[in-house]
This record gives C-alpha cells, structure tokens and sequence, in this order.
C-alpha cells in the first residue's frame, strides 16, 4: 500500500526523523492559510501517489501569499503526468505546503529487502535527487550499503559508516546518524517494504531533513497497522481493484479487451501471457485464490464485466483446493444475473472436473469449452 | 529414490484442527501419507481422524517420533510457528500459508541460521513425491511416480507442468513448490542440487516468474554444475512494472526482475525455455527425445 508525501512525513516525524515543517492543504484557502502560518513563503507540492512532481511542475516554489494562491489554484484539480502515472495522468487533489528549505547538498537514503539474503539493506549516496535506479545501473560504486541483522536491528556504527562515506561535514554526521536510526525504526515498526527519502538535504544550517519521502507498505502486516490502513487514499485506486479487495480478491486493471478469471497467481500471470502470445490483450489479472465461494466467484465476474473494456471473457481453472464444481456454479450464477452477452471461454482441470464441465453443459448458457491453456486462449482471441 | 519426503517421512500437521489443516491432512492420509499427528495449542489430549492431537510440536515429536511438518496456521501466527518446529529440530517444515508478513520472514530466516532444518514455502502448495509421500495442497490423482523433478515458485503452474507430463505417459520422482513470497526458505538453486544428486531424477522442469533474481543464479548454477536437462518457463510476460501480482514476490521493480531478463538468462546457460505454459510437457518430452532418456522416462 502507497501514502502520500504528507502523510509519510508525519509517520517518520513520530521517530524523530527530522522533516520540514508542513501541512496538508484540500483547497486553496486552506493552503494560503498554511503558508501564513510559515510566515508566507512556501513550496507548493502536488500530492499524488506517483514519482517525478517536481519534473512534470508539480512542484511551485511560491514567494508570497500571492504566489501560493496562484500555484495552489493552478495546481488543485490539474492531471500530473510523470513518468511513474502513465500517459492518463493523476488528478491532483491535495496540496503539501511546506516551509522553503536553504538546500546545500541533496543525498539519497534508502531501505529496501534485499531478497537474495533475506535482509533489510540500508543504502545511501551522494547522488540524492536523481532516479537511484539510474545510480545503480551507471554508477553501482556511488551506492553505499549496509546490511541489517533483524536480532540487532541497525547498528549506530552501520549508520555512522555511512555517514563517512556520505562525506558530511563533521557537524552533521550525528545528526544523519539519528536520521537513519529513526528511519529504521519507522521501517520496521510500521512493516514498510520500501522506504526512500530522495533526497535528503543538508540545509544551510548544518541540519539534516527529508525534503521528500516515500513510504509503501507490506500489504500482508496491513492488519497489525490500523493506523497505516487509515490512511488509504482510495482516489488514486481503480474503482475495481478496491472492489476486488473487499472480496479478497487479488485484481490488476490492464489495457486489453479480454477478462480473465484464473486460480494462482502464478498461472493468472501464464493465462494472460498466453492470450498476449496469440495475438491478444488481457483487460486484467485475476488470481480468485485457493479457497474461493460461489460468492466470491461470482463478484469476480462481475467486476471483469464491469470493465467497458471487455469483449470476452476467459476462465482458467488449475483445481486443487479450489473445486471445479464451485467455479462453475459462481460463473453460471454470474453469468444469470448480469445476463453475460460477450463470448466465454471455459477451460477447467483438476478436482471435480466432471461436475464442473456438466454444470456447465447443463446451465444453458453458451459457453465455448476448452481443452487446455492454449487451446483456451486461442479461441477467445479468435472471438473477440 | 526421490528428494524430500518418502513413504518412510513422519508428517505432523500444524494446525490440525481448522478447517485447511483438517481438510489436507485427511487428503494427505487417503493419498497414504505417513501421517503421525498434529498440533493445536489448547487441544492437546484430543484427536483428529484417530490422530493425536498435542499443544506444542516438542511434545508431538517426543510422542511420535514425526521428523517433517506441515503448516496449515493463519499468517499471524504462521512464522511464529515455523519457529517452532526449527526449534523442534525437524528435519523439514513446510509452510503452506499465504500472506505473512515479510519482516517476519526475515527474522525466521534469523532464526534459522545454523539451525538443520529445511523450510519448504511459505505461501507455496507444499512437497510431493508420487506414490509415496503427498504434503500439501496439491491435487494427488495428476501425480505419477516417475524421473522428472518439478521446481516452481507458483502452485497452479507445478499442476499444469505434472498434469503435462502424466498425459504424455511420463512421471515425476518429487515436485517441489518453493513459494512466491520474497523470503523463502529454500531456493531454486537449493532444489536443483538435490535433483542432481538423485539417482532416480533423470530431468527437471523448473518454473519460475517475475520479481527478484532467483532465476538468474539458478540458470548459472545450472550452466555450471547441472548434470540433468532441463527445461523452464517464466510467468509474467505481461506483467506491468511496479504492480504485485497475486504473489508478494511477482514485482517488476526498478527494471529488475523481468520475464525476460529471466528467459534470456535461461536460454544462455542451456535450458530449454518453453513458449507458452501448455508447452512445458511437449518441450520436456522433446528434449528427453533427443537426449535418448524417453525410454527411461517413460511410465510403462
């Protein structure tokens, strides 16, 4: 799960990593009133869950109160298109404004799994403000790292060795020092699975702050996080992907004409690119998962159909926990209460395979049988 | 001959009394599983399909001499309970839950260091050598007993590649589900050194998807040390960068972890990459073809 610039910043400031001073704005009034409270200048930052603000003018460095109406009106309803939120965009719905930071050097500092060692790494480098992908891939030896212990937890020498290598002035490695212990605690306190602060600034007075931040979180620790699920911002979900959830369903909006509904993640990912091989385009991914009701399956269903994108529809089923007979029964109710007018291609294996195909046989529904994956995928992209 | 489990490996379940424990170890016994009991803290004293059921794995491997476990726990308690059976020493833990969270991944993998015994999963379908040994969620009839290994990180995909195979008449010495979280306990390359050393694994299909870079030192590893052919297939193609699908592990991030890096990977260090996942048995039956170990594949 994604937050805001906002509302990560408020999170790491409960552990004492130090950030400017800020606020949240809805409408313009609320902005201008924020940045008096700063004394009248102000960074006007556009708040969408997507990198690349200050590149695509999401970001207005605002002199007056004058200014800050101006760029807060401008911006407050305006589409963002970075890099990161495809050529749609992102409409802008909430505003960060922030007190101006004298900038004297920009760093990058950052947590991520290593997965290979099954450890958090801390990473740091002298290029903050730039894309750190672009760092690795160019210049892998400007990018210092530290590898955690989860019995130990970051270790202030870890932090102090990055500090070094950073080459702060001796001034400020104390205070970095604190930075990144407080990072790390956020991290593992709030099970983040990424956590980026790009860049971090040496201000003009020696201090060390997160000029931004980006939190994402373990969608699987969600539950011990009620603070973190509160802060769910569902304008900038698809409608259907927070439908899904509700129904813990795993589903992933896509481009094509051609629903899918598959049990696994892994054979979900193969079915849509089997349709891709053949000449097709999935509209989705949809993994109904290992223990899936007739009611769950009929959601399902409902939410592919709900897609104006969709031409045709293709069923895959692998049973081993989840019973062909069940599918059957959740597509052909399904199919009955929506009136299903587009072309579906069924093909099922596994348990109760027998009983599926004859509830199918037996729904009076037209439904294009299939003997396996390909021959499944083959004729929906010849239907649709 | 096989790897992992046999007719002789003494399965406790962990879990035994909720609806997915009960269920799977009652599909573990009609396959003939050598199942000797459970676990459920605060049911101990009961049992469950004439198995006893005890309130610690300690007690239960005191009781009935189990040396492999399978668990079935919610994912709150999952890691909690894998800890557990480590420090049971079991000599193997499979943990089939879904859903636990990554950090708690990090600190079983902790736990474990320099500890004997081997994770299987999590969030995989389990462990099953045909004929013999089934520990899991995955259907038993598909299996045949037989020379072709199964590695996978995905459960649905392990059954399309057996069920492949049984229809071309050729069976499966072990099919192993590592799991798609990005902390497993037991990796590709882990899997691929037993089946080299198995008498009785003649090839092996290795199936793996997006995300991380497992694929990719197991391709190396194959291409240095493999002695068997095998053949893969990555899922995912199709994947858009940044998104998880389904698995926690499935994410393209920062231009790392794609289908094809992983596919060009593969096809450099020799192995047989299949164009679709419905052509993992025909690719596999082609290659054993051409290197003359169709015969010896073959169920007769």
């Amino acid at each position: 799960m994604n937050i805001h610039e906002y509302q990560a910043k408020a999170v790491l400031a409960e552990f004492g990593v130090k950030v400017p001073q800020g606020k949240v704005a809805f409408t313009v009034e609320e902005a201008v009133a924020a940045a008096k409270e700063l004394g009248g200048k102000a960074v006007v930052k556009a708040q969408i869950h997507a990198g690349g603000r200050g590149k695509a003018g999401g970001v207005k460095v605002s002199k007056s109160l004058e200014e800050v109406e101006a760029n807060a009106r401008e911006l407050l309803g305006k589409t963002l298109v970075t890099h990161q939120t495809g050529p749609e965009g992102k409409v802008v719905k909430r505003l960060l404004i922030e007190q101006l930071t004298d900038i004297r050097k920009e760093y990058y500092i950052g947590l991520v799994l290593d997965r290979a060692q099954g450890r958090i790494v801390m990473m740091a480098s002298q290029e903050g403000g730039v894309e750190i992908e672009e760092v690795a891939a160019q210049h892998p030896e400007k990018i210092f790292r530290e590898t955690i212990d989860p019995a130990t937890g970051l270790n202030p020498f870890q932090a102090n060795n990055l500090a070094y290598k950073l080459e702060l002035p001796p001034t400020a490695v104390r205070k970095a020092v604190q930075f990144m212990m407080g990072l790390y605690n956020a991290f593992v306190a709030k099970d983040c699975s990424v956590a980026e602060i790009n860049p971090l600034v040496l201000t003009g007075e020696g201090d060390i702050l997160a000029l931004d931040a980006k939190l994402n979180f373990d969608d699987n620790a969600l539950y011990r996080h009620p603070d973190i699920v509160a802060l769910r911002d569902e304008d900038e979900e698809d409608p259907k992907e927070i439908e899904a959830s509700k129904y813990g369903l795993s589903y992933i909006a896509l481009d094509g004409n051609i629903g899918c509904m598959v049990n696994g993640a892994g054979l979900a990912m193969a079915t849509m690119d089997t349709i891709k091989y053949y000449g097709g385009a999935p509209a989705n991914f949809l993994d109904v998962g290992g223990g899936a009701s007739e009611e769950k399956v009929t959601a399902a269903f409902k939410i592919i159909l709900s897609d104006p994108k969709v031409q045709g529809i293709l069923v895959n089923i692998f049973g081993g926990i989840m019973k062909c007979d069940v599918i059957a029964n959740g597509v052909v109710a399904a199919a009955k209460q929506v009136g299903l007018d587009k072309p579906l291609v069924v093909r099922l294996e596994g348990t109760n395979v027998e009983q599926g195909k004859a509830i199918l046989n037996e729904s009076g529904l037209s439904i294009v049988a299939a003997d396996s994956l390909a021959d499944a995928a083959q004729k929906i992209v010849a239907l649709v | 001959m096989s790897i992992l489990v046999n007719k002789d490996t003494r399965v406790i379940t962990q879990g035994i009394t909720g609806s997915a424990g009960l269920f799977h170890t009652q599909q573990a016994l009609a396959y003939g599983t050598n199942v000797v009991g459970g676990t459920t803290p605060g049911k101990g004293g009961t049992t469950v399909e004439g198995l006893p059921v005890f309130n610690t794995v300690e007690e239960a491997v005191r009781e009935t001499g189990a040396n492999a476990s399978v668990i079935y726990v919610p994912p709150a308690f999952a890691a909690d309970a894998i800890m557990e059976a480590v420090a049971a020493e079991l000599d193997l833990v499979i943990c089939i839950t879904e859903g636990i969270p990554v950090l708690d991944m990090v600190k079983v993998k902790r736990f474990m260091e320099g500890k004997h015994t081997r994770l299987i999963g999590p969030n995989c379908p389990g462990v099953i050598t045909p004929g013999e040994c089934k520990i899991g969620i995955m259907p038993g009839y598909i299996h045949t007993p037989g020379k072709v290994g199964v590695v996978s990180r995905s459960g649905t995909l392990t059954y399309e590649a057996v069920y492949q195979l049984t229809v071309r008449g050729i069976g499966q010495s072990t099919a192993v589900g590592i799991g798609g979280d990005p902390v497993n306990g037991t990796n590709f390359v882990d899997v691929l050194k037993m089946f080299n050393d198995d008498p009785n694994t003649e090839a092996v299909i290795m199936i793996g998807e997006i995300g991380g870079t497992a694929e990719e030192e197991a391709a190396e590893w194959i291409r240095q040390n493999m002695k068997k052919p095998v053949v893969g297939f990555i899922a995912g193609a199709t994947a858009p960068p940044g998104r998880r699908m389904g698995h926690a592990g499935a994410i393209v991030s920062g231009g790392s972890g794609t289908a094809e890096s992983k596919i060009e990977k593969m096809k450099e260090c020799g192995i047989r990459v299949a164009p679709t996942p419905s052509e993992m048995g025909s690719t596999l039956y082609t290659l054993l073809e051409e290197r003359g170990l169709l015969e010896v594949c073959k169920t007769h």
